[in-house]
């Protein structure tokens, strides 16, 4: 099977991925010195810590069912405090479940391009991440990739499993140390959810201003179950492109995608989200809020494609403009196979109405805090389903970048 | 409390005003009546300061001071409050936040409690957590404005068609609402808020007790007087005499 993917992998390592900009993989450093294990968070230095912390990783652990460490290419910390959940480093769980091969490159494809292709023939790292059938984790799981050196390559796989009747939460914080400019990170994550489970998915990126980003992610979802996916990134970073895939194969499963971004000057972030609903009764959505501002560029996909009967999913592009000179590409795709099945979508792009901004003076606010609030407003989607902890930050990440916009 | 004097105003290079002059004395309610187009709107808009119209002429002063140039934020801490007709949907921005920041621009400071407490009387409670004016209904509509002019209490109070899209339900708790705001409850005498009324068909007159009224026609105040006399003339003959009162 490995030989298989070797194979599929290495026909493919120059294939040009189908959106975002091509990447130079020979512009980075391949192969980077392994980072010492650590048997606490609280044994990471201080400046490390606190990299972590605004990316929803908090080094004391508190409320976190598990806490997972990639430092590097190095797993330094693993561990679930909670009976029924499981988290590793993804190289021991191969190892220790050998049923763990017929989820390796299965949803995620090794040919899907150059990166996936470059995922597959690499030495890689990653946490493996399974609740048990039937078990409820409350709290939720956190999990942190760290990039702590300039220029190197980040090469992750992930796979999460949600049993039959389980209910898991994990966030993703993503990170670079503070000197670090430039890097690449390609990370391979792939969900799966079973019959009745629940699987809620959040992710922060807070990097380097050069670094270059890759994620390569789908999801097969099962009967009755719901899937989640959050991503929020505010800061500086030169260019991310990624269009994960949720595949609905069991009947009144649910996937609701919400992407949160902020495309400052020099950032370039070609997002999106496909739900391919293809059992009876499925609904999805698809979410986003974007604002480029000045020279920033947001390309915001959506694909949604309804192949049974009785699927209801809608598809929800707004962005925002400030400043001068960005650029934002609304790209709203449905596909409908069947009669009965109810697809929508709405996008729209544009400026702050000053009508709104009056509005709002008329109530004795300046311009500026009128302002503010419009976009605090334009950003606050719907994350009922989060847990609290997770809810909170949310909010607090997209407010950090609020204030760097004004 | 408020003074136009030789206002005239453009939008767009478009005149829309001229040479409109007007003075609502404290404790005093006015009301504005002409037809559709005749700058009723526009009027409120330049006394509140939208920067899309533009005063080519004449000054607007209020409590003495020269608002003609002051911005929207600064002449709304003055205590000018206007009850928008067609206000703006602004997604993500609740209510609560509007009523918040009435409440918060003269200088009061606001728990949740204190605005679910405001939010009750206008029925308002299960609105608080909605977008601002996103698929509320005619009458939410103004329900929602007047909530909004109860956190900011504003001294001087316009109120574009504050009757227009209500029920028969709600007319009396707006006319209620837009009493308290003028402190009509007061003796004429004790009242130092006052108010300028644009209505289209003058139900909301029944309601609330106009000192005066204007009727305007092109951009012009064509004439005024009792508002109870302008208003039965108004209802007995339309608006024709006045068109034909404003070419002679």
């Amino acid at each position: 099977m490995r030989e298989e993917i070797t194979r599929r992998a290495r026909a493919a390592k120059d294939k040009t991925p189908a959106y975002g900009n091509d990447v130079d993989l020979n512009a980075f450093a391949q192969q980077v010195p392994a980072r010492e294990k650590i048997t606490s968070l609280a044994e990471l230095s201080q400046g490390v810590k606190e990299r972590a912390l605004g990316v929803g990783v908090d080094a004391s652990m508190k409320d976190r069912s598990g806490s997972f460490f990639q430092h590097d290419q190095s797993v330094v910390f693993s561990a679930s405090t909670i009976e029924g959940l499981e988290l590793m480093d993804i190289n021991d769980a191969l190892k220790k479940y050998e049923w763990l091969e017929e989820y390796f490159f299965k949803v995620v494809q090794p040919d899907q391009d150059k990166f996936t292709a470059y995922g597959a023939m690499h030495p890689f790292s990653g946490y493996f991440i399974r609740a048990l059938p039937g078990a409820k984790i409350v709290f939720p799981l956190q999990a942190c990739m760290y990039i702590g050196r300039e220029g190197m390559i980040q090469n992750v796989h992930n796979i999460l499993i949600a049993e039959e009747g389980s209910e898991l939460h994990v966030i993703t914080g993503c990170t670079t140390d503070t000197h670090v400019q430039k890097g690449l990170h390609i990370g391979v994550t792939e969900f799966y959810v079973k019959d009745n489970a629940k699987l809620t998915y959040t992710m922060v990126h807070n990097w380097g201003p050069d670094v270059v980003v890759r994620p390569r992610s789908a999801t097969r979802l099962g009967k009755n179950a719901v899937y989640m996916s959050n991503y929020v990134s505010m800061t500086k970073v030169r260019d991310v492109q990624m269009y994960p895939s949720c595949v609905m194969e069991g009947e009144n499963g649910v996937a609701r995608f919400n992407t949160v971004v902020y495309a400052p000057p020099e950032s370039h972030l070609d997002l999106g989200g496909k739900a391919i609903l293809k059992a009876k009764g499925c609904k999805a959505e698809i979410i986003a809020r974007t604002i480029a501002k000045d020279g920033g560029y947001v390309a915001s996909r959506g694909l949604i494609q309804g192949d049974a009967p009785g699927v209801k999913a809608h598809l929800e592009c707004r962005g925002l403009l400030l400043g001068k000179g960005g650029v934002i590409y609304a790209v709203p795709e449905l596909i409908g196979s069947l009669p009965g099945v109810d697809l929508s979508h709405e996008a729209a792009v544009g400026k702050i109405a000053e009508e709104e901004i009056q509005y709002l003076m008329a109530r004795g606010v300046d311009a500026d805090t009128a302002t503010a609030l419009i976009v605090r407003g334009f950003l606050d989607v719907d994350v009922r389903g989060l847990p609290p902890q997770l809810q909170a930050e949310m909010k607090r990440t997209i407010a950090l970048g609020e204030k760097s916009m004004m | 409390m408020l003074s136009i004097e030789h206002l005239s105003v453009e939008v767009d290079d478009k005149r829309i005003l001229n040479d409109v002059n007007m003075k609502i004395n404290e404790g005093e309610t006015h009301a504005l009546f002409g037809p559709n187009g005749s700058g009723k709107s526009s009027l409120l808009f330049t006394i509140a300061g939208v920067p899309r119209y533009k005063v080519t002429a004449g000054k607007i002063y209020y409590k003495n001071k020269d608002i003609t140039d002051a911005p929207m934020d600064e002449r709304a801490k003055l205590g000018i409050g206007i009850l928008f007709q067609h206000p703006p949907v602004i997604r993500g921005v609740k209510l609560r936040d509007m009523v918040r920041i009435s409440l918060e621009s003269r200088g009061r400071k606001v728990t949740d409690a204190d605005i679910n407490e405001l939010a009750k009387k206008l029925n308002l409670e299960n609105f608080l957590d909605r977008d601002a004016n996103l698929g509320f209904s005619g009458g939410e509509i103004k329900r929602s404005e007047l909530l909004q002019l109860l956190g900011q209490r504003p001294d001087f109070v316009m109120l574009d068609e504050p009757d227009s899209g209500v029920d028969l339900v709600n007319i009396g708790l707006v006319g209620r609402t837009i009493n308290e705001l003028l402190e009509k409850e007061k003796k004429i005498i004790e009242r130092t808020k006052s108010g300028l009324i644009i209505t289209h068909f003058g139900n909301i007159l029944d309601f609330v007790k106009a000192d005066r009224a204007y009727v305007m026609m092109k951009g012009h105040v064509l004439c005024q007087g009792n508002s109870v006399e302008l208003l039965e003339d108004i209802r007995k003959n339309g608006y024709g005499e006045c068109m034909a009162c404003a070419k002679r």
